[in-house]
């Protein structure tokens, strides 16, 4: 009886430090924590393109298409739909991704035409706007590689043994998307101001 | 019984296995070694200028607890700016743990590069537009004449006249030595009833795990320590394991008061902080890609 009660402590204890209940979990909430920083990140820039458009447009009259496809693409990033479990569904965190990538390639377009209009460079509004997109832009650079390295741990810790077990009887968790090289952006647009 | 047999080698080859795959994490470094307040590796600065801003930087965080740090590099060597200043903010951890009050002021010579990394915390004063100002009007002009002294001086003011306030440099001592108290009750109650439990089934046992235990849980809670420290907090361990499960058993019947006097084992926490040796390090701060760049 003894012995019996001697096992089940030692086994208890060598579940929980050996074979990754605990390190799944907080591998788990790393993860989430890391999501929460991209989303924050996407959202900043997000909240900060209404006053970009306005600057832009009071100096640059007729680049309303560019200007028109930079509106699109936020409202489309708008729209999607942040169910709690993106980042365990493929295919809502590719949309996600997609309206994101479009947003970026949007917005490197109308920096692109600003170039144009010099009066506007000069615009003290305009600079501030500059640097807080580049630090929009490092952030979401920032978080992205973080959630990344996050959701690599992650997945590893469920899919090595003994982990794997533990998951597959206890903790059910499924693997995690991460970020995906955009195709012909694996260098982000340099933005040159 | 032969079942009995095969089920307890089964058991144990999957302790083992278990106990194989308790990982201790490591990491790389190609980051500088961080050396104070000025890491001048580009040797941009001349050293009246180094010592005065030494002098005000560590004034700064004694009254503020927010950490500035320079540091110039001779070159890039093809690295992106933004990525190598986060991987180093990320290393250096400079501001205080909580308060992510640290700032690195990063300068790349050949590239004539300059970042301004700033701490969670500060991200709310020094904003990605204030720091792209200060690169923008205070360093920049002064670096574009060669004046490097004089522009590491002014940013530097710059930078303490801007996140002045925001912080103040409060129990920092008492705050450190809380958290590791609180990691040891964690660690001495969680003990103290493993011991009583295993001191129940049989002495040797509950000497046996006292031994082992208390060198693995302070070898998990304090990482990095010799083997003579392993050695010392075996015996205490086996000590432990010996007297607790006396106590408790030979005061049980006295209700209560016993285990008011197993508190006296507190004491035992008490001699085992270990601290750093001195010189300069980060607080333990954390950075999520504020800041600016800009170059001259």
């Amino acid at each position: 009886m003894r012995k019996t009660y001697f096992c089940i402590l030692m086994f208890l204890l060598l579940i929980v430090s050996g074979c990754g209940y605990n390190t799944i979990q907080a591998n788990e909430e790393a993860v989430k924590a890391a999501w929460a920083d991209v989303e924050a990140a996407y959202q900043r820039r997000n909240d900060l393109i209404p006053n970009l458009v306005e600057v832009v447009k009071a100096y640059a009259k007729h680049e309303k298409e560019t200007l028109l496809a930079v509106t699109e693409a936020r409202a489309k990033v708008g729209s999607i739909q942040m169910s709690k479990n993106i980042i365990e569904d493929p295919q809502s965190f590719a949309q996600f991704q997609e309206a994101q990538g479009a947003m970026s390639s949007a917005l490197s377009r109308l920096m692109l035409v600003v170039e144009r209009y010099p009066e506007l460079k000069a615009n003290q509004n305009f600079l501030d706007l500059q640097h807080q997109l580049e630090g929009t832009e490092n952030r979401i650079n920032v978080a992205r590689v973080r959630y990344n390295k996050a959701v690599e741990t992650f997945n590893t810790s469920i899919r090595i043994f003994p982990n794997n077990i533990t998951n597959s009887l206890l903790l059910k968790l499924k693997m995690k998307e991460p970020f995906k090289a955009e195709a012909g952006a694996e260098k982000a647009p340099q933005v040159k101001f | 019984m032969f079942l009995n047999n095969n089920k307890s080698i089964i058991a144990s080859i999957f302790f083992a296995f278990c106990l194989i795959f308790i990982i201790v994490p490591a990491h790389a470094l190609d980051v500088p070694v961080l050396q104070g307040y000025v890491n001048d590796y580009a040797g941009m600065l001349s050293p009246q200028a180094k010592s005065q801003i030494e002098a005000e930087l560590r004034a700064f965080e004694q009254s503020d607890s927010t950490q500035i740090v320079i540091l110039t590099i001779p070159s890039l060597e093809g690295e992106n700016l933004e990525d190598f200043s986060i991987k180093v903010a990320d290393a250096w951890k400079i501001g205080q743990k909580e308060k992510d009050n640290g700032v690195i002021f990063l300068v790349a010579k050949q590239e004539r590069k300059i970042r301004i990394e700033a701490g969670r915390g500060l991200e709310g004063k020094l904003t990605d537009l204030l720091s792209g100002r200060i690169i923008d009007l205070v360093i920049k002009p002064k670096f574009k004449r060669g004046d490097f002294d004089g522009g590491f001086i002014a940013g530097v003011h710059a930078l303490i006249d801007a996140t002045r306030g925001e912080f103040t440099a409060d129990k920092i001592q008492y705050e450190k030595r809380d958290e590791r108290a609180s990691k040891l009750l964690t660690m001495i109650i969680f003990g103290t009833i493993i011991l009583i439990v295993t001191g129940s089934i049989s002495r040797i046992l509950s000497i046996l795990a006292g031994a082992v235990g208390l060198p693995l849980f302070a070898f998990l809670t304090f990482t990095s320590f010799g083997i003579f420290t392993i050695i010392i907090f075996a015996i205490f361990g086996a000590l432990a394991g010996f007297i607790l499960p006396s106590i408790f058993s030979s005061t049980r019947h006295h209700g209560s008061r016993g285990f008011f006097h197993g508190g006296g084992f507190y004491w035992g926490g008490g001699s085992s902080g270990i601290d750093f040796g001195g010189g300069f390090s980060g607080g333990g701060g954390s950075f999520g890609g504020g800041g600016a760049s800009g170059d001259w």
